[in-house]
């Protein structure tokens, strides 16, 4: 008897397991707790493009692609656990779509020589490469979304922003604090004054920090919030009825589940992006033959074409650009986890790529090296259409202020490397 | 004057809000006064409440992801939007077959264990109740719309700029709010001293075995007192669920409860609006007048200290009963 139950727990662990020569691509999700109703999006759009792929190509280069899901609930604890109990199936990156999780990992990844993706969240400063080996976060950060913030501004004002009031309305969380430095030195450079109001997560309850808003008239307000402290910030930014024009998101503030709690209230948000939105792209028409219609769609398509459906989607599709061009410079299908870091450090995404993957114009061109781990950081603005319950892309694709972002990156990087006692690569 | 006339502000929104956390804290109290249970699955009973109104009102049906996923169906919607009084009535019907269930399968089989125990089971109850609620309605967030109104009352805005010159922002939804939470405890306090169930309901809170001996049944108290936080808790979601879409979040409103409950006491339903009161009023105008000049977010912290620093002067709490033990 015990023999049986013994082979039969080996056999379940073999099927259970991917193959050898498989390329595993760990999906750290959260589908439940407070983060549940963002996570889930995110995880359906990662899921369906590696399911697009295996279905209709036959994976990259030959090889199925594998993404084993495990569940974080967005806890740091949880998502540490999942990493440590899937990098021994052969993983080859990470992508836990939480800043608490990576930075917990980034120490973990450079002993464990795997790559961490990290699009649009994480550690800024995870753009220098020399440093940062394992870590990549094009095609955009926090700092590039303020910067990306504050040229819009720019723009609207005929470039001058002198004189001009802006809060800050943020996460009281490492994530929520990542623009500050960035914003102050803005601030310094174009003459605005500006206001920093801190909300505690969850962020359910902000009537404070909306009153203090109402009392100073600001110009314009920033937010950097997740979860339900979007959807109360906006209501209550209706409430006070501050023009929605003069709101602004950054991407992880701006996607329909923020703005549809609120209604009409809500028309006229603005949102940074890093890309595109809706199913207006020739890739929805393979994803509905080889994915949706076959009922392969991770939660049966439910959420496809939402902003972070198409931003757990985009970061796939860098995943498996990556992929396909570690397997070129190595020349194997089956690479290693330090073969897809080349792979990245070679990355080239173009416009025509993007064009024949189906997808064009959907982001900006992400050209990552060994020392730019983080792309150009460009970004562009949508709004919100209330009446017709959709996202506008309102700006194009604009680069943020490097003169004042590059050397706040050398800064933070290199002090991260001292305390780290890392000596940085020669690129 | 203007520092003067913006805390006045803060003073009416803080007593609104506080009324929103008693709301919750409202249903701990009942709970443990018929059976000195904390129950930690509070908060997740408001969100379980607002859940399942939006699915009964908007007509989804119930573990359709599952059902979906089993047999391949596309299940979405029963196709009927229904009134919101009736969609409310049969989600206080939902609310007391749960109390019912809660009995039945958890309480029941839990007479006469320390309260200790009781306490992990209603901790066991929270995550099985958030994830049934999960499976049943789906992760999604939902607007939820009874016809509450919500945004700024403009009658009180000119009122208060013809007398101060500036006019105070008060949400009509947070006016709303304090109305029923004062009916609410209005029908309470009337319930449980003029009715036969009411006072069978003190008389258990009091002691347990003199009630059996006299012939009043635990099991229905039981039964009737989670009915009533279950009510309790939906009213609690309704108003937390209209102001930010009903999500799962919404369960960790518990944690604002818990400082009201250490400063009015665990076992009175006036102390629980007053806690809620002092508690909304106090980190209001804190964080307005000192928040500022230690880096601000200090409502979390300034409540849970409150409430430390009253339960060392006063650890029943300001309406609680001075448990005295002689050995």
């Amino acid at each position: 008897m015990k023999t049986k139950l013994t082979a039969l727990v080996a056999a379940g662990m073999m099927a259970a397991a991917p193959a050898m020569a498989d390329l595993v691509v760990p999906n750290l999700s959260y589908r439940t707790g407070p983060y549940g109703a963002n996570g889930t999006q995110y995880a359906d759009g990662f899921n369906d493009y590696f399911t697009l792929l295996n279905e209709r190509d036959g994976g990259i280069g030959g090889e199925i692609v594998q993404v084993p899901e495990c569940e974080t609930a967005y806890n740091t604890e949880k998502g540490v656990e999942c990493y440590e109990s899937t990098k021994g199936s052969g993983a080859l990156v990470y992508n836990p779509l939480s800043t608490g999780i990576t930075y917990q990992l980034i120490p973990k990844v450079s002993v464990d020589k795997i790559p961490l993706y990290t699009p649009g969240y994480g550690r800024t400063s995870a753009k220098n490469g020399k440093v940062f080996e394992w870590v990549f976060n094009a095609p955009a950060n926090y700092w590039d979304g303020a910067s990306g913030a504050i040229n819009y501004l720019l723009a609207e004002n005929g470039g001058d922003l002198n004189g001009k009031k802006i809060a800050l309305v943020y996460h009281n969380s490492a994530y929520g604090k990542e623009p500050i430095r960035t914003l102050q030195d803005l601030a310094a450079k174009h003459g605005f004054s500006l206001t920093e109001i801190p909300v505690d997560a969850p962020g359910q309850e902000q009537k404070s920090q909306w009153l203090q808003i109402r009392r100073d008239k600001p110009d314009y307000v920033l937010i950097w919030g997740w979860g339900v402290m979007n959807q109360a910030a906006i209501q209550e930014a209706a409430n006070i009825r501050f023009p929605m024009e003069n709101f602004i998101g950054i991407w992880w503030s701006g996607s329909e589940v923020d703005v549809t709690p609120v209604g009409a209230g809500a028309n006229g948000y603005k949102a940074l992006t890093f890309h595109g939105v809706g199913t207006e792209y020739p890739i929805y028409g393979d994803l509905k033959q080889y994915v949706i219609d076959p009922g392969k769609a991770s939660q049966g398509g439910e959420h496809v074409g939402s902003v972070l459906y198409s931003r757990g989607m985009y970061a796939a599709l860098v995943i498996s650009e990556a992929i396909r061009k570690a397997q070129e410079l190595a020349g194997t299908s089956a690479i290693t986890a330090t073969q897809l870091r080349d792979g990245f450090e070679q990355l080239d995404i173009t416009p025509a790529r993007l064009e024949e993957l189906g997808l064009p114009d959907f982001g900006p061109e992400i050209k990552m090296t060994c020392d730019n781990h983080g792309g150009s950081g460009m970004s562009r603005m949508q709004q919100w259409d209330a009446a017709a319950g959709k996202w506008n892309l309102i700006t194009e694709f604009s680069e943020p202020d490097q003169e004042v972002l590059a050397p706040l990156i050398t800064e933070d990087s290199e002090a991260y490397a001292k305390e780290a006692g890392i000596t940085p690569r020669d690129c | 004057m203007d520092q003067l006339i913006y805390s006045a502000e803060i003073f009416l929104n803080g007593l609104m809000t506080g009324v929103m956390y008693a709301l919750v804290a409202l249903g701990f109290v009942l709970i443990y006064k018929a059976s000195g249970v904390f129950n930690y699955a509070q908060g997740v009973l408001a969100l379980f409440a607002a859940l399942t109104l939006v699915g009964i009102q908007q007509g989804q049906v119930p573990f359709r992801h599952l059902i979906n996923a089993i047999f391949g169906t596309h299940l979405e919607s029963f196709g009927w939007t229904l009134p919101s009084v009736l969609a409310i009535l049969l989600t206080a019907g939902v609310m007391v077959l749960l109390a019912v269930l809660i009995e039945k399968l958890v309480l029941q089989h839990l007479v006469g264990q320390e309260p200790i125990i009781l306490f992990m089971a209603t901790i066991g109850l929270a995550y099985f109740l958030e994830g049934l609620g999960d499976v049943m309605w789906g992760a999604d967030i939902k607007t939820l719309d009874v016809g509450l109104p919500q945004g700024i009352s403009e009658s009180i805005e000119s009122v208060t700029a013809a007398w101060f010159g500036y006019g105070f922002f008060i949400d009509r939804l947070d006016i709303w709010a304090t109305a029923i939470a004062a009916l609410l405890v209005a029908a309470l306090v009337a319930f449980s001293q003029y009715t036969k169930q009411g006072r069978a309901m003190r008389a258990v809170a009091d002691d347990h075995q003199a009630a059996l001996s006299v012939g009043i049944s635990l099991r229905f108290i039981w039964v009737m007192v989670w009915s009533i936080a279950g009510f309790v808790a939906l009213v609690a979601g309704i108003m937390w669920g209209t102001k930010s879409g009903v999500q799962f979040s919404l369960s960790l409103i518990a944690l604002k409860a818990l400082p009201v409950l250490m400063l009015g006491g665990f076992t009175s339903i006036p102390g629980a609006i007053v806690g809620g009161l002092i508690i909304g009023v106090g980190e209001k105008l804190f964080e307005f007048w000192i928040g500022p000049l230690i880096g601000g977010a200090t409502e979390n912290w300034f409540a849970y200290v409150l409430a430390l620093i009253f339960l060392v002067f006063r650890p029943q709490g300001l309406f609680g009963e001075r448990i005295i033990e002689r050995v």
